[in-house]
């Protein structure tokens, strides 16, 4: 604690990500987390280690391997008042729950004519970068965003990892939080929230005037570390997080585009029909002529995850392509 | 009461005669029949109570007949499942629920619908796709729903209902409600996963559900023995650890008996339970099938056992109902039906203005 400034602490994303779920079942008890191993195996990424303890097995509840089953139990309870957050182990898994999401969960509000909101929780990992080869390492969070009726957030900071759960849980419809498996160990301070995060709205991460670079959870590192590339390169990069993905911010990112001209969108899914696309094609479609160059779009490449790591690596956007496509489109 | 037919086959044939209910003979499964078929429900005198049931049979049956010519005359369109001759089932089960239960039901959901007491007026205007249907006209035929009566769907997923079922129950069993969450399913929702999970699930976590199997022997067209290994529901279902047994799902008492037996249980802890209603559908599964793959003389024999008039024999034979008591509910039925119909008529369009209204609860979607 407390290494830094005194308002400011040590923590990690996946600590903050815990730190959240206690504050939230602490404060609410219609709140409960369910979801495979998150009791006494302490989640399978370790997120709800301790809270068993706390709050106990009814609160903390293991289920069995049946995505659909307790994913619809979610549903279920938060349309009878209650708060649940489900976890799923990761998005490749969620998709044995599909039915639920789409079918009920996205769709309850309105087919009932407005009687059934459905305000759940879904936390689930995605992503690659740990050599989980091809069925633990998709990022399949834009076919989510794909669909009218819930709340996509992608978290990439400590500080939304912490912050962001609250206004979710608030919600009073279905919000999927997707968590990049490779921030979990990511280390920093944790700054004061000023104020409440406000879900309809993206982050600008870093401020720049060359180029925007647009992206999302775990890509968020690199886009950083591409905007630290450029500066040496005398390139002012501005970084966008989206961190909603649905609905998606469009006036930060028209604002953006505004002062750059400049667009690269970096998004670990693959490229073809992905968030990426539409990304491009709202900034094609409300702000091509403040374009000065094609948008750029680093994306993974369309093969499904290897796991040998050389491999593994050359399938996701790196830092270098982010500078090669940054250098493309402002040279 | 022995078990009703062989594990392996069932054959596709209606047991009337003296069949009330059928235990699986399981560990679990106990009989369900040890009250005779002639026994009134206790502290109700039993004329009125057969009078009432058969009052909601018809209602159902001339409904949903009235919703064949407006489908005819193309005032409703879509899907539409009729439930004719599975009337026994709503109507049975809803005499254990009270308004505090909740109910998930499938897409051949209008008896359900109606039986739980959602207005037929709200209920036709929904078919007609109007702003005073029960969902808005959003939803239609498949997708009837009533919060205020916790009446959930109609939902079009086979199997989909299950898991959201087991959520209602958990949310009463996390805060000590005693209330029951009654979960309505075909014989086709048992070839998906959905099912075994929610099963498991309910009997793991100790759920007051109540499980009923409308067993009408198709799964759209394809006859349960053609799509299950294992035809006896009921011992299946009894596999999870949960008390199940078969009901003759055309006798609306028997089905009454069991359920009020199911329901007594489920409040009273013991987690969930399991139906199998033996029923059959006499009209085709929708309105665009043309129904190949029935042999009609099955359709006949099943007719033969049909729950409205079984049960209106049954209350002539005891000299409890006269031809002009049975006018006077036709009557009555027919005029609440034409009220709706009338009222259905004359409803509002929704405005298109409010498209994407209900999309989230911030009523217009931004995306």
């Amino acid at each position: 604690m407390g290494t830094g400034r005194a308002d400011e602490r040590k923590t990690t994303y996946r600590e903050a990500m815990r730190e959240a779920m206690r504050e939230a079942l602490r404060a609410d008890d219609r709140v409960f987390l369910m979801g495979e191993d998150v009791g006494r195996y302490g989640g399978c990424f370790g997120v709800s280690l301790g809270l068993l303890e706390e709050f106990g097995p009814e609160r903390i509840r293991d289920a069995p391997l049946s995505e659909s089953a307790f994913v619809g139990a979610g549903i279920g309870a938060a349309l009878s008042g209650l708060r649940p957050i489900v976890e799923i182990m990761t998005v490749n898994s969620s998709l044995l729950a599909l039915d639920q999401i789409l079918n009920n969960a996205a769709t309850l509000l309105h087919m009932s004519g407005g009687q059934l909101p459905v305000p759940l929780v879904i936390r689930m990992t995605t992503g690659a970068g740990r050599q989980l080869a091809a069925q633990h390492s998709h990022s399949l969070e834009g076919w989510y965003a794909h669909i009218p009726g819930i709340r996509v957030l992608a978290p990439a900071t400590i500080g939304d990892a912490r912050h962001m759960l609250a206004p979710a849980l608030a919600d009073p419809d279905p919000v999927l939080i997707f968590e990049h498996g490779s921030l979990y160990n990511t280390a920093g301070e944790l700054a004061p929230l000023s104020s409440p995060v406000d879900l309809d709205r993206a982050a600008v991460r870093r401020r720049g005037t060359d180029i925007s670079l647009i992206t999302y959870g775990g890509s968020l590192p690199k886009a950083l570390a591409a905007a630290d590339e450029l500066a040496a390169d005398d390139i002012s990069a501005e970084v966008v997080d989206l961190r909603t993905l649905r609905p998606l911010d469009d006036e930060t990112i028209d604002a953006s585009v505004a002062r750059t001209h400049r667009a690269v969108i970096v998004d670990e899914a693959w490229r073809s029909g992905s968030l990426a696309a539409e990304v491009s094609a709202r900034i094609a479609e409300r702000s091509l002529y403040e374009l000065d160059a094609p948008v750029e779009r680093v994306c993974s490449a369309e093969v499904p995850i290897p796991y040998a790591r050389l491999l593994e690596q050359a399938a996701l956007p790196r830092t270098a392509d982010i500078v090669a496509a940054a250098h493309r489109a402002v040279d | 009461m022995s078990p009703a037919r062989g594990t392996r086959k069932r054959k596709a044939s209606p047991s009337t005669q003296g069949a009330s209910t059928a235990s699986t003979g399981r560990t679990t499964a106990t009989s369900a029949a040890a009250a005779s078929e002639r026994e009134p429900v206790a502290g109700r005198p039993r004329t009125e109570h057969r009078r009432e049931l058969l009052h909601a049979m018809l209602r159902i049956r001339r409904f949903e007949e009235r919703c064949v010519e407006l489908y005819s005359a193309a005032k409703i369109r879509g899907f539409v499942h009729l439930y004719i001759g599975e009337e026994a089932v709503a109507v049975g089960v809803n005499e254990a629920l009270t308004s505090e239960d909740a109910v998930v039901a499938t897409y051949r959901e209008h008896g359900h619908a109606l039986a739980r007491g959602i207005p037929a007026e709200a209920v036709m205007a929904e078919m007609y796709g109007k702003t005073t249907g029960c969902s808005g006209g959003r939803g239609g035929s498949m997708h009837l729903f009533d919060a205020g009566r916790r009446f959930y769907g109609g939902n079009a997923i086979v199997a989909g209902g299950l898991p959201l079922a087991a959520g209602l129950a958990l949310a009463d069993r996390m805060r000590g409600q005693p209330r029951v969450t009654c979960c309505f399913f075909g014989d086709g929702a048992y070839a998906e996963g959905e099912f075994h999970e929610t099963a498991n699930l309910a009997a793991l976590w100790n759920l007051p559900l109540l499980l009923v199997c409308e067993n009408n022997l198709y799964a759209m067209g394809t006859a349960i023995e053609r799509h299950e290994a294992q035809t006896d529901l009921a011992l299946r279902a009894a596999s999870y650890g949960m008390a199940a047994w078969a009901v003759d799902g055309m006798d609306v008492e028997a089905v009454e008996r069991a359920a009020r037996r199911a329901a007594e249980s489920i409040r009273g802890g013991g987690g969930p339970r399991f139906l199998e209603m033996r029923t059959y559908r006499f009209r085709a599964h929708s309105m665009y099938d043309p129904d190949r793959y029935r042999d009609k003389t099955e359709v006949e024999q099943w007719k033969a056992g049909d729950p409205v008039t079984r049960l209106m024999d049954r209350t002539r034979e005891d000299g409890e109902l006269g031809e002009k008591e049975l006018t006077g509910i036709e009557r009555r039925i027919t005029e609440e039906i034409d009220a709706a119909v009338e009222a259905a008529e004359q409803a509002p369009e929704e405005s298109v203005e409010d498209l994407l209204r209900h999309v989230t609860s911030r009523s217009t979607e931004v995306t």
